[in-house]
């Protein structure tokens, strides 16, 4: 079997009394779009946190690429290889494009920055995407559509080489085809060999783009499934606890 | 993969290059297009009602002149409104740095240490603000407030009540009082034109390195030529003897402006090809998005209000200068009129839209209007009246700019 390039065993977050995650097992593989669906409070996003060093886990195992790893600092994900991709995307509206995408690594040659080449990799990393929709690389961030940004801001992951990219409600705030745009992006970027996690509320959504879906209820991880091998009521009946993991309705 | 080739806005030829500079306009990106409009009405106006006096040599020289310390407080502005923030206490900042100054001369310091001290002075007060608003999280109004008021103070307890004392230092008398010799001048402007093709050079040859295509070539020469051209003219101007004393000849570019353009142009520099400037506009144009892409978004604060206090130390200088004098209430005034030209200039106080160069016009506009209204023999009354008014025209024009440049997202 491949080994997954994320894989969590065991994992146990709590916040004083409240037990958010209750022993989460959960992996996601190169190549691969996986899906993390849950109703709000199920615990996607502190899963994702502690994954992105924001917020650590309290306990359980987490292996990046077969191998035993701690992530305590948004630093050491980075340096593992992980992005996170947030819903309000963090990007600054008046620096262009380019600016952006290096922001926090700038190319530097002779104590000044060094134009030419970031704008060289921002233009592949782009076209690496196989991106049509943004003019130019030296555009404002501040005249880019929603669907733009978002592209903006995964292609930032691109550009750092990463092995895993976590994509918080990628398309929230985009109407049909932007959401089209963002989705089919996704499917490049797995494509090139990137693990890809996607956190969604959208099932139509994560039917058309994902690979593997995985349903947290309640701070527990209820179904890892393959989408060929199910269907929306399915996992709709996951979300909402009418279903269990032993698959028997209640 | 795909063939498509993502454009890097230096495509096409001089007209396609001028029509998307249109376009960007137009969309709200106007930079310092109004105050650079608003300079030439002005000029025409003056020249129009004042033929006599107005675009004479020894009015254009006092101009600059006046204009010297007005500009360096606004460019030291520009490095806190950048990110949002305001230095209320710029202008007695430099007051105190230069009262300083006077009291180490004073006690038998030579002038050099002395005004490397005054200078510090102005950098540990840039510190201590910048400390409060990003450690402490006090509003910038405040704090600065705080100091302005506090200031006020220390000025008074450090020269006393009153205090006025005369500065003979040669070299600072001559800054804003002495010209460069006419052939000084020239060699100004040619090591500048060089310098700027050098650059210009430099990074086109980079460009092309990576494959990357350049903007056409007459561009580069329409804008040297025309720097060439203005400050031609300029230089023809004040090289021309403007002194009504056959005797005693005044010729030349006065030594304080040279020196401001030798600090701006340094000064963009910082911001334009630094990372420090880079992650300035970042900071000030998205602060969480800055912390989350690594930028330590305290220490950049802390280093800009101490840009900021530095420069409003020099512009004290500038001040000491032209009196030939410290003085103990020093900088109150004109600190309002700083953030007046910086805005004017098209510094947005939203902050992360600027540039050196805008405040510089700014005060510009600024100066051209009191020095005009008062060849006219208007009051000052009437002075602040339509600088308040030039103020409220060019916060205007930055928030429907604003307005105009969230819209155009959506028709991209």
């Amino acid at each position: 079997m491949e080994v997954p390039v994320i894989e969590l065993q065991d994992v146990k977050k709590s916040f004083g009394p409240v037990d958010v995650l209750k022993g989460i097992n959960f992996k996601a593989y190169a190549g691969r779009v996986t899906a993390l669906v849950g109703d709000n409070g199920a615990g996607k996003s502190t899963l994702i946190k502690g994954l992105a060093g924001v917020q650590p886990y309290d306990s359980g195992t987490v292996k990046f690429d077969g191998e035993v790893v701690t992530i305590h600092t948004p630093r050491q994900a980075g340096h593992l290889g992980i992005e996170v991709v947030y819903q309000d995307l963090a990007l600054c509206d008046n620096l262009d494009i380019v600016q952006n995408m290096f922001l926090g690594r700038e190319e530097i040659k002779a104590l000044t920055l060094n134009e030419a080449t970031m704008e060289l990799q921002a233009q592949k990393a782009l076209e690496s995407l196989s991106v049509r929709t943004v003019k130019s690389v030296r555009q404002k961030v501040s005249s880019l559509s929603g669907g733009q940004r978002q592209t903006v801001a995964i292609a930032r992951s691109v550009l750092r080489q990463a092995k895993l990219v976590i994509l918080d409600e990628p398309t929230a705030a985009l109407g049909v085809a932007q959401t089209e745009q963002v989705l089919r992006l996704v499917r490049t970027l797995a494509d090139s060999g990137v693990a890809v996690i996607i956190i969604s509320h959208n099932l139509a959504d994560v039917f058309k783009a994902c690979d593997d879906i995985n349903v947290l209820y309640l701070g527990k991880m209820v179904a890892s499934l393959k989408t060929k091998e199910t269907n929306q009521a399915d996992v709709i009946g996951y979300i909402t606890g009418l279903k269990t993991a032993e698959g028997d309705d209640k | 993969m795909s063939n498509v080739k993502i454009s890097t806005g230096h495509e096409g030829t001089a007209k396609d290059q001028i029509t998307a500079y249109f376009q960007r306009v137009k969309s709200g990106d106007m930079g310092a297009l109004p105050a650079v409009a608003a300079l030439l009405v002005l000029t025409v106006i003056f020249t129009a009602a004042s033929p006599a006096f107005f675009l004479k040599p020894i009015n254009v020289a006092n101009l600059f002149v006046q204009a010297a310390e007005l500009t360096m407080l606004a460019a030291a502005m520009v490095f806190v409104i950048l990110l949002a923030e305001i230095d209320l206490s710029a202008g007695v900042t430099g007051g105190v740095g230069m009262a300083v100054f006077f009291r180490l001369m004073q006690a038998g310091m030579n002038w050099i240490p002395a005004l490397v001290l005054g200078l510090v002075v102005g950098a540990a007060i840039g510190f201590i603000i910048g400390f409060f608003v990003s450690k402490i999280g006090v509003p910038s109004f405040v704090v600065s407030l705080a100091f302005f008021l506090g200031f006020q103070g220390l000025q008074l307890v450090l020269l006393g009540e009153g205090g006025l004392f005369r500065v003979d230092v040669p070299p600072i008398n001559a800054i804003m009082n002495e010209n460069m010799p006419p052939i000084g001048g020239w060699i100004t402007l040619a090591v500048a034109l060089i310098l700027g093709l050098l650059i210009t050079g430099y990074d086109r040859r980079r460009r092309a390195s990576h494959g990357l295509p350049n903007r056409p070539y007459s561009l580069v020469i329409l804008k040297y030529g025309a720097i060439a051209v203005i400050g031609g003219i300029i230089l023809v101007v004040m090289n021309v003897n403007r002194s009504a004393n056959v005797f005693k000849p005044i010729q030349g570019v006065p030594y304080v402006i040279p020196i401001t353009l030798a600090i701006l142009l340094l000064g963009s520099m910082v911001l334009d090809r630094t990372r420090f400037g880079r992650h300035l506009y970042a900071v000030g144009g998205n602060p969480e998005a800055a912390r989350r892409a690594g930028i330590k978004v305290a220490k950049i604060r802390i280093i800009s209000f101490i840009i900021c206090s530095s420069l409003a130390v020099v512009s004290g200088l500038f001040h000491v200068s032209r009196l030939g004098a410290v003085e103990a209430t020093a900088g109150r005034q004109i600190v309002l009129s700083g953030v007046a030209a910086a805005v004017v200039g098209g510094v947005s106080l939203f902050g992360g839209k600027g540039r050196l160069m805008h405040a510089a016009i700014g005060a510009l506009v600024i100066t051209i209007i009191s020095n005009g209204l008062g060849l006219l023999g208007w009051d000052a009354g009437s002075n602040f009246l339509v600088t308040g008014g030039v103020l409220l025209l060019a916060a205007t024009v930055d928030a429907l700019s604003r307005k105009r440049s969230a819209g155009s997202q959506v028709r991209v």
